[in-house]
């Protein structure tokens, strides 16, 4: 068995801030990220883009980022607005929502460009 | 009238309450028992009886029965089945008219479905194994408090099952030792951590300290990770004035969610507390002490499918519902049917999933299936396939257990739940490639892999004891 290691997440550290859903997992290349938005295509779900200043992430609101795209099923569509979002906000996170409309509740939420000081 | 005078003296219960003519109304309430009748009895005869006495009946006949309309408060028995693969019980279907039973009272429909009926001598044995509530009497109950649209925008978790652990030891810990605990499952990445059920308000740690700290984990966590946090708060007491006052002072911390035992507590103390959280905007984690005692028998007691209903209209946002793959009962098929009842709008008879009944529940919102018990990270492709994302996933060995600690076992869990609903978002098999998965997602997470190393061989293969009675002749 290896020797036990810290577990490094610090309040002073911005960089141990989360923000939710794949957050845990490395950033994605741009297959997988063309992967997930199919996926919340495929569900039926409407996407919608936000984005936050990172040290606001927590909360209930981040910006809209225009208005959902309702009905919008293409991808590249879909990742442009993202890349248009980021460009004019390059320091904030920019999320990708799915809004399950049956369920009156988000199918999938996940950011897609990481904010300034997040790997 | 029917006839003149009182005859005194016993008659058939099947010439009252057997009626293979009934077509039963939209607004009965429908009951499925498995009987096992005393050897000799006949089958409509033993039917008859389970509906004479769950309902009006008794075992003679008085003279007020004609002060009333008893064939219009009957319950009728007006189908039987054989039981596949068995050679002596039935399945006898039962019909109740919705006006023997008061309005929002689970307490009430079991007293009469499970009462007096369960110790009755012509039979050997019996079982409830299903109950069709209609949408009428469904409209009459409460629910759960807040159900899983509202928790996910509470606590802001999308597109992804949610996480917990059961803090262990289970008893013996000091408050603020206690409190560590937790706090360390939390920043490690978990939504929930959990008391277990038989922490109450013991000498060794009294619930006002235990919320006290306990608190103070949740939010130095949400600070410390960005993400919101809850802990079950455990308020099951020996008295509901007590119960409420720890309801009362978990509210005045801010915690978003507590905690309570339906079964030990009862249904009254249950449906009273859900309403509380209605009013006051927390989230009720429900655990299940005690129902293996009246459901795993599979020819006596009651099955955990009627209990999953009566939970969800007695009011619960979380159940547990058992894991399949860890270390407590349950069949893949059967759960699949009971978080069904847990979580879905409306739900069709199928057999293969052991539901005897369309059930619609209407608007009535759902509860989070809570798969507990023995699982660890090698179980996750498994359990996010079966339980999909309207669900918590807790792991209490499995994240406390860790070689480094409670925070990178935690770390661990929310690795692995997050790269399996990657893979499953883009399309691959969980259960299949479960280990290039998982080991893929151990390539960037140092406490994923010790994770994996360390449970690698545990497994729980015993066979299920309460099967779905299927044909094996």
């Amino acid at each position: 068995m290896s020797k036990v290691q810290d577990y490094p997440s610090r309040l002073g550290d911005n960089s141990s801030r989360k923000f939710e859903t794949f957050s845990y997992l490395p950033a994605m290349n741009e297959k997988q990220i063309r992967q997930q938005v199919q996926y919340i295509v495929d569900q039926g779900y409407n996407p919608g883009v936000e984005h936050t200043e990172v040290e606001n992430a927590m909360d209930n609101y981040w910006y809209m980022w225009k208005l959902p795209l309702f009905g919008e099923t293409d991808v590249d569509t879909i990742l442009a607005e993202c890349k248009e979002c980021h460009d004019a906000n390059p320091d904030n996170h920019v999320r990708l929502i799915g809004y399950d409309n049956y369920a009156q509740s988000q199918g999938a939420s996940m950011v897609i460009y990481r904010g300034k000081g997040f790997k | 009238m029917a006839k003149k005078g009182y005859d005194a003296g016993v008659k058939e219960y099947r010439d009252t309450y057997w009626m293979p003519e009934y077509e039963p109304k939209d607004t009965d309430i429908l009951a499925c028992f498995k009987i096992t009748p005393q050897p000799g009895v006949p089958r409509e005869e033993v039917a008859a009886a389970v509906a004479a006495e769950s309902s009006t009946g008794t075992w003679t006949t008085v003279w007020t029965d004609l002060l009333t309309d008893l064939d219009h408060y009957k319950g009728r028995a007006y189908r039987i089945e054989d039981v596949p693969g068995s050679d002596d019980a039935i399945y006898a279907f039962i019909a109740y008219p919705i006006d023997l039973f008061e309005e929002g009272s689970i307490v009430n429909v079991l007293t009469s479905l499970v009462g007096n009926v369960f110790g009755f001598k012509a039979l050997r044995a019996l079982r409830l194994e299903d109950i069709r509530f209609p949408i009428a009497y469904v409209m009459t109950c409460g629910g759960p408090p807040n159900g899983i649209q509202v928790e996910r925008d509470k606590m802001n978790k999308y597109g992804r099952p949610m996480l917990g652990c059961t803090i262990k030891p289970k008893l013996g810990l000091s408050a603020k030792n206690y409190g560590r605990a937790c706090y360390e499952g939390l920043r490690g990445g978990l939504d929930f951590t959990k008391d277990d059920e038989n922490v109450n308000s013991q000498p060794f740690m009294r619930w006002r300290d235990r919320f006290g700290f306990v608190q103070d984990a949740i939010e130095k966590a949400e600070k410390e990770t960005g993400e919101r946090k809850g802990h079950y708060l455990n308020v099951t007491a020996p008295t509901p004035e007590e119960m409420y006052k720890r309801a009362e002072y978990a509210k005045e911390l801010g915690t978003p969610i507590i905690m309570h035992d339906f079964f030990t507590a009862g249904f009254t103390a249950n449906t009273g507390l859900a309403n509380w959280c209605r009013d006051n905007g927390l989230l009720l984690h429900i655990h299940r002490a005690m129902h293996a005692v009246v459901d795993r028998n599979p020819n006596h007691g009651i099955h955990f499918r009627v209990l999953a209903k009566c939970l969800r209209l007695s009011g619960g946002d979380h159940m547990h519902s058992g894991t399949v793959v860890g270390k407590l009962e349950g069949d893949r098929e059967s759960t699949l049917g009971w978080i069904d009842c847990m979580r879905d709008s409306f739900i069709k008879e199928d057999r293969s999933r052991g539901i005897f009944f369309d059930q619609d529940f209407g608007s009535m919102p759902g509860m989070l299936p809570v798969a507990s018990g023995g699982i660890h990270v090698w179980h996750m492709p498994a359990l996010v396939n079966i339980f999909g994302d309207d669900s918590v996933l807790q792991f209490g060995g499995g994240t406390l257990g860790h070689p480094w600690g409670n925070a990178a076992g935690a770390a661990a869990n929310r690795v692995a739940v997050e790269a399996c609903v990657e893979a499953r978002n883009a399309g691959r098999e969980l259960e299949k490639e479960s280990k290039e998965i998982l080991t893929n997602a151990a390539k960037h997470s140092p406490e994923l892999k010790i994770a994996m190393e360390t449970w690698k061989e545990i497994k729980f293969e015993f066979d299920t004891v309460d099967k779905l009675d299927i044909q094996h002749k």
